[in-house]
């Protein structure tokens, strides 16, 4: 009975064994067939999700949780109703649009009390100055007059302290920020704001930023991706076509900037591109331009479009590359040898073959490119910023994470959207990365 | 974002759990770092045996609301900017420090008379001033040198491109001095429309000619690379390159900006008594002096005014280079961090929608 015990080997036995006419199939010891394959197949499978069992939740760990989480910021802010539970369960028992009553103001000031004492009045106006500035410093200032006890009527007492207490404005974002759950965060990544009645409405044109800067983000990507393709591809293709030992010359210069640290080739860049630079040095000397004349070519758009097109440059050739090598020149012959000419013995052959390389690449510069955040920083001036620094500056300097995560989150929607699109036009089938 | 905060939280306290008696202290890096651990650590660790731990930060409180936020706090002292250090207070994120427990001048005047105003915070201790301020190449200017704000503003008499910091912070408040407001106005001009509009509209008339910095790095070598005559930057950073490179700069201390760095210790600090007994060390009189040997930031406590002396090359008087030096504080404007944590993120989307307008 050894063999029974080894699955493989019942079924080997058995199928070569006596057909019986009635029921499926079994095994050696009377088990259907169809039974023990699947027992060894679940077997086999638990067996390889062990193996990548550690992968799993070291993705878990270090991606997908941190990013959930930090997503989660972007529409879940618990700042106001956690710390504030009477006067949000006030607001939860009234109509929008309600006149507070001496209950509500009642329910503030006790609220108010409590959360100065245990001191997160703070993250209390925090919260409501993301919506109305300028709130902050009201929350706290009031806490500090009333940690020690408040006397009724409420209404007159707060208003006495601060009559900002009676704005209506303030009472409506405050309603707003009553539940945890909030779309205000997006409604700001788009440059809209919820008005006290509840419409949306565009905020005022001075503090336009966002859409903007979205755009730019999206237009210079483009920009940068179309721009290493057109330096890429010759190199490329040279790369793949020169003999051994030329090539791993020149792909030696192709990947040594590639591992040089990111900060330093930007800083290269500073060296090079300004004003008092090397090149605007070698044009004066040249007499191209005159001392006065020097080009602005750092420190703006063009800055971060030159900068950003070295850096990722090599994740266009690298693809390609791999691509344009398994390409056979014989294809590109034959058709010479049947009359194309060379542009269309390119166009028709040769180009239609390194589409796969040529997809990965212009996809791996592109969402890298959106990114994209210390070149822009140290190189892009005023007109030469991305999105991504409006978010590392709402991580670092307002501490505003909620904000910062909406916006990661819009940047992350429309990656994903992009690439959806890439799938449905192109294939992701046709990837190649090498 | 928690869990990875824990697991790199985590290393970097694993060092710390380790030893008898130890104290981490998160802080701004480079030069300042390294004034910090002549004047403070050194003779910290000589004196009560606790070892040190400098733990660098762009901007440590950044770190400090990530392991707050992550419930895993493993820096002991924090060193921040005031209007952090008010904020983080308030969120209920540090330990109240009472100005009692902290050592009296060698005088004798308690320490609560003894700090400059502001410097003592329900939350902070301040160590030291520090300054925004212009400062001009001196070759680019030899016939009449720049002097006021004003003149930074000044393109025809004075040529050149200008160095400005990208935010709204250090920048709009320059805009209305050199427009003629007097300092005690500029919060009240800021925080109206009017007002900023003014800022702006002043920001205008030379705003094709600024190249903006990020980094406090950044002022002194674009001035030194000659890609701007004139940079605002912090005065310490402008000392190093003037004294300690012997670069030809000259400061104009008109309408400088002071902010302070303040000392913190978060709730759950690991080693909560070593904290306390670094900061009250470290803020004491004659550290905050020392200090000065160093870098050029001014000390928070007046009776360590008297004893700074010498820089480190022992031939350049301090004093004439401190922020805090009564001649430099005519026109400065100091900080004031209630104003900025009620209206940074609104007046940097605005500054932001200024810069990229054009």
């Amino acid at each position: 009975m050894a063999q029974a015990l080894d699955p493989h080997a019942a079924i080997a036995t058995t199928a070569s064994g006596v057909e019986t006419d009635d029921g499926p199939l079994r095994t050696a010891d009377g088990m259907p067939l169809a039974r023990a394959l699947a027992r060894s197949q679940t077997q086999a499978r638990r067996r390889a999700f062990l193996l990548v069992l550690p992968l799993l939740a070291f993705v878990m760990i270090t991606f997908v949780v941190p990013i959930g989480q930090m997503l989660q910021r972007s529409f879940y802010n618990d700042g106001f109703s956690a710390n504030m539970p009477q006067v949000s369960e006030w607001f939860a028992a009234t109509e929008p649009g309600t006149e507070p009553g001496e209950d509500g103001w009642a329910a503030l000031a006790a609220d108010l009390q409590a959360s100065a004492e245990a001191r997160t009045i703070g993250v209390v106006g925090t919260r409501i100055n993301y919506d109305v500035p300028g709130t902050r410093s009201l929350f706290t200032s009031t806490g500090r007059k009333v940690r020690d006890g408040i006397e009724p009527p409420y209404r007159e007492a707060l208003l006495e302290i601060d009559e900002e207490w009676g704005d209506p404005v303030l009472w409506g974002a405050m309603r707003q920020a009553s539940t945890p759950l909030t779309t205000n965060f997006y409604l700001a990544s788009v440059d809209r704001t919820r008005a006290p009645d509840g419409s949306i409405e565009q905020v005022d044109p001075r503090q336009r930023v966002y859409v903007m800067l979205f755009m730019r983000t999206f237009w210079l990507s483009a920009l940068i991706t179309g721009l290493t393709f057109l330096l890429g591809f010759p190199i490329a293709h040279l790369l793949a076509t020169l003999p051994t030992r030329k090539s791993n010359l020149l792909m030696i210069l192709v990947l040594l900037p590639f591992w040089t640290s990111l900060l330093v080739r930007t800083t290269s860049w500073m060296v090079l591109l300004q004003q008092q630079g090397v090149i605007n040095d070698i044009l004066v000397w040249l007499g191209v331009i005159g001392n006065g004349g020097r080009l602005q070519m750092i420190y703006n758009q063009a800055g971060t479009i030159i900068a950003m097109t070295h850096i990722l440059l090599p994740f266009m050739i690298l693809p390609l590359y791999s691509v344009m090598r398994t390409i056979n020149p014989s294809y590109v012959r034959a058709a010479r040898s049947l009359g194309a000419t060379s542009w269309t013995a390119f166009r028709r052959v040769y180009f239609p073959q390194t589409l796969p390389g040529l997809g990965a690449g212009a996809l791996l510069v592109f969402i890298l490119a959106v990114g994209y955040y210390i070149t822009p920083a140290l190189v892009g001036g005023s007109s030469g910023q991305l999105i991504s620094n409006m978010i590392a500056m709402h991580m670092t300097d307002t501490l505003n994470w909620s904000m910062a995560a909406a916006l990661a989150a819009i940047l992350l929607g429309s990656v994903l959207l992009l690439y959806w699109i890439y799938d449905r036009l192109v294939g992701i089938d046709n990837l190649k990365l090498g | 974002m928690k869990s990875i905060l824990i697991t790199t939280t985590a290393l970097v306290g694993f060092a710390a759990t380790a030893g008898a008696q130890e104290v981490n202290v998160v802080s701004w890096g480079g030069a300042y770092e390294k004034s910090q651990v002549e004047a403070y650590n050194k003779p910290f660790t000589e004196e009560t045996g606790i070892t040190v731990n400098m733990i660098a930060a762009d901007n440590p409180a950044t770190p400090l609301k990530a392991q707050v936020e992550a419930n895993n706090v493993t820096g002991d002292v924090f060193d921040i900017e005031v209007s952090d250090a008010i904020r983080m207070c308030d969120e209920g994120a540090l330990v109240e420090i009472d100005p009692a427990d902290l050592p009296a001048a060698p005088d004798g005047t308690a320490a609560a008379d003894d700090f400059i105003d502001g410097a003592l915070q329900d939350c902070a201790v301040a160590n030291i001033f520090w300054g925004t301020v212009i400062a001009y190449d001196t070759t680019k200017f030899e016939g009449q040198a720049p002097s006021t704000a004003a003149d930074f503003f000044d393109l025809e008499t004075y040529p050149g491109k200008r160095g400005l910091p990208k935010n709204p912070k250090r920048t709009l408040y320059l805009a209305l001095i050199a427009d003629g407001a007097s300092p005690d106005e500029i919060y009240d001009l800021l925080g109206s429309d009017e007002g900023v509009q003014r800022a702006f509209d002043k920001l205008d008339t030379i705003k094709s000619d600024v190249v903006w910095w990020e980094a406090g790095a950044q002022p002194p070598q674009l001035l030194a690379d000659g890609e701007v005559t004139m940079a605002t930057g912090y005065n310490g950073r402008f000392f190093d390159a003037m004294v300690g490179e012997g670069k030809p700069f000259e400061i104009i201390w008109d309408g400088q900006y002071m902010d302070m760095d303040m000392f913190v210790i978060p709730k759950d600090a690991p080693n909560p008594e070593a904290a306390m007994e670094y900061l009250k060390f470290a803020t004491d009189t004659q550290r905050l002096a020392d200090q000065a040997k160093y870098i050029a930031y001014g000390p928070a406590r007046q009776s360590s005014a008297s004893l700074v002396g010498m820089y480190q090359d022992g031939k350049t008087e301090m004093a004439p280079h401190m922020p805090t030096n009564p001649d430099h504080l005519e026109t400065a404007v100091m900080d004031d961090p209630e104003f900025w944590a009620d209206h940074d993120a609104e007046l940097s989307e605005r500054f932001n929608a200024w810069l990229a307008s054009s």
